[in-house]
């Protein structure tokens, strides 16, 4: 079982934490002038990289705050954890 | 009888008696049950699965492929080895006819689990591990080291007392150090990620039926290590040949183990068959004891330290020989013997023997190192993987890596030692290594997969690669012959490696067989391009009970009871499960005659009562949220559909939300408090789904909105008093309150006493009927329910459960979220476009609504459905058909039946479905199929009783 360094409360066990999908996908600024097509890619679309991916996660079991993290898709490897409104460090692959 | 006079270190002063296959033996302590069956001359222990052939002992450890048995007494336990069960008084066990016995009656034994945090963990306790043990220790480390064996040493143990005083110094130092936990009887059997390692004691179970019933029988422990240092050794690997199954034949370190360790000679006449050094060990030893041995050995040139030993004792060497099958009739009685040159055997002869001792060399123990995500490396002089890279805070020590020295051994496991302290932090100077007598210098072995064999695979010799498997060298070549290059497709085509013992015996041989066989003159197919086979956890066998730990029964999973469940339970309520919630479905009544009512008949009465006078439901299950800042009126205007910062203090509205695809995902009231505070509903098994959600927003989409959510579910005791004679029963126990639609309309609340209990009254209803929701604190919930209880009882109240609720608003045409919708659904889709505002520029969800596929006229849309014959009911989740027309295949389908009950003020069934176009097919005649038949149906609005809604105020 992995450990998750949240950024409120330090490394806990990964069962305590939920995954939010891929971060940094803002809610568009207006959504009604926006296309069919450019709405449905904000909704359905998001990154399936192997390697390093910015997602969000949640400490659902602890202090409940939600955070960002890199994870390096192929080996679950969390590069980096960041608070919410923090920009997306840079990590070494 | 075939112990040894002296030695061994079972204790002889402990004699245990034991019943195996029926017959009374007796053993001492220390014995395995395999050593002890031994001891008194069994070796044939099982019969294999698939062939019925005799089969014994073939390994002294977790290793073996063979020897298993059942366990009747104290408790039942099918498939055990032999090898791993210690001896204990009065052990009832039988050999294992193909398959095993479950349990057929309750475990009252405990299981139960442990956490543990160290700085290095150190896994098996040979020479390797207590030296690492021994460094982490001394330098403060805190150190967790666990071995399966109940005594430490490892590989010692199976030596002539080969530094018994160190290990037992070591041992007496780690047990007087707090720092230090020594785990005995415990096998780690999963790596999982950061220095997480689940390991298994068995604590009680060595003693039988003295086990003291308090004791936990067996214990996970969870074990969070910062370093990992794994010295789990090396398991020997057979050479296979034909007949190599029969009871006798077993691995020469195995033959050794119990000569030295339990004080057995295996056999008076013994041919140890090897391809390297290390068996010779075992025929010295063999030989010492008084057994008459012959070295069988692969390899033409002999080294010169064991040949001049064999020489010394009088044991027969027939160098570049192999063995090519064995005789017997059960126990091995005789070995065949070929010389080996080129890769093929020349003519036989026959060699007595009761001993057959085979060694095709060492496979090191790398199912943790794997598991951690290490990658292997194929060593072509020893026939083996070893570790080939480095794991983060993972280090391998020993035999495990490929060392098979006991100098090397215990170097490396000391230099392993320093290498994770300074990691830690902590400098720390080796323990000096105990003197050792000089090891002669070992010589490469030969790997040898099987003996080549021109006998008729398919007759009755085979070469059997996993025993417990019955699976041999024809079942691989039938596999690459069929075009399986995989060593993963070979594996699930033979099955071989599947076992209890997951191949540690077989596993390596499959894949060295497969490279022969799909190499061809042109084409060499390595060993090390095939690899093997993945180390999936469990290393070894785990008992579900010992996962389960304490979590069974009713603390599997929690259960969770309202304030007023206790009255439920004591009027007869029947329970149904909601999330982990236990609600009252109904509460069927008892007749004087003492007969109970079925549920059908209770729900009738219960809604009919409801409607005509009086109930009441506990909904303390319902979802609440609590929503406070200065923002969250807006917070709320973004999520729900409809406007809610627009509502006044004192006042309620339904609401709506949905995901950004425009889909409903939850519906409920909002109820404003204050500028700055709402409470909100939820549906009863959303409430925590809903909470994330929102939260979610709240937190990383508009952190800049001042709100804050608390979930208030289980701080309020929420009961709906519902029914035309409601505020005649509220009136009576709320006399301050004035109860007219002038002073308290539909969608407001107030305070008030009720009943000497400060209540929040809402006035809305989930039936249509003139109806109260009365929240107290949930201290004064049973209460206030007694009280209305009592007070609706000149009115005839009657209490009801989900079921009638269902009715209820099902006849009002109001959709359960999740039962009537299933994420496809939007609010349009049931007819509740009046919940979407205009007004507002966004919410979640607004955006999607204009999509082409929710503009479709034909989307599937809420309607009710009664069945043309009304005491027909409808199955929840019968397809609707829109034509009676089955021969035209496939039938088209227009949707399914989400609600369906009988009801007392519609006079028979009815039914709400998901349609497609439904609205349009109002007054259409449709078709729902159900066990095998049409049942025809009329299209209708969902709302079917009570349309203008004259109810409401009662
Ligand atoms: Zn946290």
């Amino acid at each position: 079982m992995q450990l998750i360094r949240c950024p409120w409360c330090g490394s806990r066990e990964e069962v305590e934490f939920h995954y939010g999908g891929q971060a940094h996908v803002s809610y568009p600024e207006n959504p009604a002038e926006l296309s069919d097509a450019e709405w449905a890619r904000y909704v359905f679309f998001r990154a399936n990289p192997r390697g390093p991916l910015a997602e969000r996660w949640v400490h659902a079991a602890g202090c409940r705050r939600w955070f960002n993290a890199v994870r390096d898709t192929s080996t679950h490897e969390l590069l980096a954890v960041y608070r919410i409104g923090e920009p997306q460090p840079e990590v070494a692959r | 009888m075939t112990r040894v006079a002296a030695g061994g270190r079972i204790d002889r002063n402990t004699e245990l008696a034991f019943t195996f296959d029926g017959k009374a033996y007796r053993g001492y302590a220390g014995d395995t049950l395999a050593s002890a069956l031994l001891a008194n001359g069994v070796h044939q222990v099982a019969t294999s699965i698939c062939y019925g052939r005799p089969r014994g002992i073939m390994a002294a450890g977790v290793e073996d492929a063979n020897a298993l048995v059942q366990i009747e007494t104290p408790f039942p336990e099918p498939m055990l080895t032999a090898t791993t069960v210690e001896l204990y008084d009065g052990l009832v066990a039988r050999g294992l006819q193909g398959q095993g016995r479950l349990a057929d009656l309750p475990d009252q034994a405990r299981y139960d689990a442990m956490h543990e945090h160290c700085d290095v963990l150190v896994v098996g306790a040979g020479p390797s591990g207590l030296m690492s043990a021994l460094t982490a220790a001394r330098a403060g480390a805190r150190v967790v080291l666990l071995d399966d064996q109940p005594e430490l040493g490892g590989s010692l143990l199976a030596s002539r007392n080969q530094l018994a005083e160190w290990v037992s110094a070591v041992t007496s130092e780690l047990n007087s150090l707090a720092t230090v936990r020594v785990l005995r009887r415990t096998t780690a059997f999963g790596y999982y990620d950061d220095g997480f390692v689940l390991a298994l004691e068995k604590r009680t179970d060595h003693l039988g039926a003295a086990a003291p019933p308090a004791a936990a029988r067996q214990r996970i422990w969870r074990i969070r290590a910062r370093q990992v240092i794994l010295a789990t050794g090396a398991h020997e690997r057979p050479v296979v040949f034909a007949d190599n199954d029969r009871p006798g034949i077993m691995l020469a370190g195995a033959g050794r183990a119990y000569l030295n360790r339990y004080g057995v000679l295996g056999g008076n006449r013994v041919v140890v068959f090897t391809t390297n050094d290390s068996a010779y060990t075992a025929a010295l030893d063999l030989a010492d004891a008084g057994a008459a041995v012959t070295v069988v050995d692969a390899r033409t040139e002999i080294p010169q330290h064991p040949a001049a030993e064999c020489a010394r004792r009088g044991v027969a060497l027939k160098a570049g020989h192999v063995v090519t099958g064995t005789s017997g009739n059960g126990r091995v009685t005789g070995a065949h013997i070929a010389p080996y040159a080129d890769g093929k055997a020349g003519a036989r002869q026959g060699i007595g023997c009761d001993l057959l001792l085979v060694s095709g060399g060492w496979n090191p123990t790398v199912h943790l190192f794997s598991q951690a995500r290490g990658k292997l490396r194929y060593d072509e002089s020893l026939g083996a993987f070893v570790p080939g890279s480095s794991v983060k805070a993972v280090r391998v020590a020993g035999s495990a890596a490929g060392v098979f020295t006991l100098s090397g051994c215990l170097s490396g496991a000391a230099d392993a030692a320093v290498a994770a302290l300074q990691e830690l932090g902590l400098s720390s100077a080796p323990p000096a290594l105990p003197s050792l007598d000089a090891e002669p210098e070992t010589t490469p072995g030969l790997v040898l997969w099987a003996v080549p064999d021109k006998g008729d695979e398919s007759g009755p010799c085979r070469r059997f690669v996993d025993f417990q498997r019955d699976s041999t060298v024809a079942d691989i070549l039938r596999a690459t012959g069929a075009g399986l290059t995989s060593v993963e497709h070979v594996k699930r085509y033979t099955t071989i490696g599947t076992a209890h013992d997951q191949g540690k015996t077989s596993g390596m041989i499959a894949s060295g067989i497969m490279a022969e066989a799909l190499s061809t003159d042109k084409h060499q197919v390595e060993v090390a391009s095939l690899g093997t086979t993945t180390f999936r956890p469990p290393y070894a066998s785990v008992a579900f009970a010992a996962l389960a730990g304490r979590d069974r029964g009713e603390i599997f999973d929690p259960v969770r009871v309202t304030e007023i469940h206790p009255w439920h339970l004591e009027h007869g309520a029947v329970f149904e499960n909601v999330g982990q919630w236990k609600r009252p479905r109904y509460y069927p009544q008892r007749s004087a005659a003492g007969s109970i009512e079925d549920i059908d008949t209770a729900v009738l009465r219960e809604c009919r009562t409801t409607r005509e006078s009086v109930g009441m439901m506990d909904g303390s299950t319902l979802g609440k949220i609590n929503v406070q800042g200065s923002d969250a009126g807006e917070f709320l205007d973004r999520l729900y559909t409809n406007l809610m910062s627009t509502l006044k203090p004192g006042f309620i509205r339904y609401g709506a939300m949905c995901g950004m695809d425009g889909m409903i995902i939850d519906d409920g009231t909002v109820a404003r408090v204050s500028d700055t505070e709402f409470v909100l509903t939820t549906t009863t098994g959303n409430a925590a789904m809903i909470l994330d959600w929102m939260e979610e927003f709240a937190q990383t989409e508009w952190p800049e909105l001042r709100v804050n959510l608390t979930s208030v579910t289980e701080q309020w005791v929420t009961i709906a008093l519902v029914g035309p004679r409601s505020r005649d029963v509220l009136a009576s126990v709320a006399a301050e309150l004035d109860l007219s639609n002038e002073a308290f309309g539909f969608m407001t609340w107030r305070d008030a006493s009720v009943a000497g209990i400060e209540a929040r009254i809402c006035r809305i209803s989930f039936s249509g009927e003139l109806a109260y929701e009365l929240n107290v604190n949930a201290w004064d919930g049973l209460a206030l329910w007694e009280a209305l209880i009592e007070a609706g009882k000149p009115y005839g109240i009657t209490p009801y459960g989900t079921e009638t609720m269902h009715v209820l608003r099902a006849e009002k045409g109001y959709p359960i979220i999740g039962q009537d919708t299933d994420g496809t659904v939007t609010p349009q889709d049931l007819g509740m476009g009046w919940v979407v505002s205009k007004k507002k520029l966004d919410f979640i969800g607004k955006r999607s609504f204009s999509r082409a596929e929710n503009q479709r006229p034909d989307r599937k849309q809420l309607v009710g459905l009664l069945p043309v014959d009304r005491t027909v009911l409808l199955d929840e989740g019968a397809q609707v058909l829109a034509t009676a027309d089955l021969s035209q295949l496939p039938v088209p389908m227009l949707g399914h039946v989400t609600s369906s009950y009988r009801s007392a003020a519609l006079d028979g069934t009815f039914a709400l479905a998901l349609v497609r176009a439904g609205r349009e097919r109002i007054g259409q005649r449709l078709h729902a199929w159900q066990d095998g038949e049409l049942v025809s149906v009329t299209v209708t609005d969902p709302v079917l009783y009570d349309k203008e809604g004259a109810r409401r105020d009662g």
